[in-house]
């Protein structure tokens, strides 16, 4: 089963977390990113994902997988929304299990961390002024 | 020798270029110089230093040859989280 996946439309976290749990897992954490709105000091109306699918479900199994390389965890998941969103949506979750809560922090915290600095989707913000715009940080 | 290549645009380049696609014959000696023609000819804002290569969906090099039945994307920084 895939462990990074792209979604179009609104996704369920409760069921993503029941996914990962079992007998083994001691620690679950999870990281969830939700459209605010507000941006750099602009009022945000709401945003639209774009990715280069086939890329950034690649790479975001390699994060996925180097992750369960890196720290003593049992599993990690993700999912990002792609598409139109409004002010408040679930835009991007990270779920982690572990045996102990330490390497399922530090595993949730490398994983959002490689998503946002390597997975090819790209957020095009719509402003309460009417402009719009792609974010190409850096 | 040329190469016949597809280039994908994403985001502001898309934006840009008008099209999310094209194929083309390319004599370009790298994938350095290939964006910079592309980047002549649309008019990219964006410099190379920028961005990021990729070729059939992973990240390549920007001294890579273009290669035959290729698909190329040049990466915006990313906004992904």
């Amino acid at each position: 089963m895939a462990r990074f996946s792209l979604s179009e439309v609104p996704f369920d976290v409760a069921t993503l977390r029941a996914g990962l749990l079992d007998a083994r897992v001691g620690a679950y954490a999870s990281f969830e990113g939700w459209v605010r709105d507000h941006n750099d000091g602009r009022p945000v109306d709401g945003l639209r994902y774009e990715a280069y699918a086939t890329m950034a479900e690649r790479e975001g199994e390699a994060i996925l997988a180097e992750a369960c390389a890196r720290f003593p965890i049992l599993d990690a998941r993700c999912v990002h929304r792609t598409g139109d969103l409004a002010i408040g949506e679930l835009a991007v979750w990270v779920g982690v299990t572990a045996a102990h809560r330490d390497a399922a922090f530090a595993a949730c915290r490398f994983v959002i961390d490689e998503v946002k600095a390597r997975v090819p989707i790209w957020k095009h913000e719509r402003y309460a002024d009417g402009d719009a715009g792609w974010l190409h940080p850096g | 020798m040329t190469a016949r290549v597809t280039v994908l645009y994403f985001a502001s380049l898309r934006d840009v270029a008008e099209i999310d696609h094209e194929t083309f014959d390319t004599a370009a000696p790298d994938l350095r110089v290939l964006y910079l023609e592309l980047r002549a000819r649309y008019g990219f804002p964006m410099p190379v230093e920028r961005l990021r290569v990729a070729v059939d969906g992973a990240f390549a090099r920007w001294e890579d040859v273009p290669r035959d039945g290729s698909e190329i994307a040049f990466i915006p920084p990313v906004s992904g989280g």
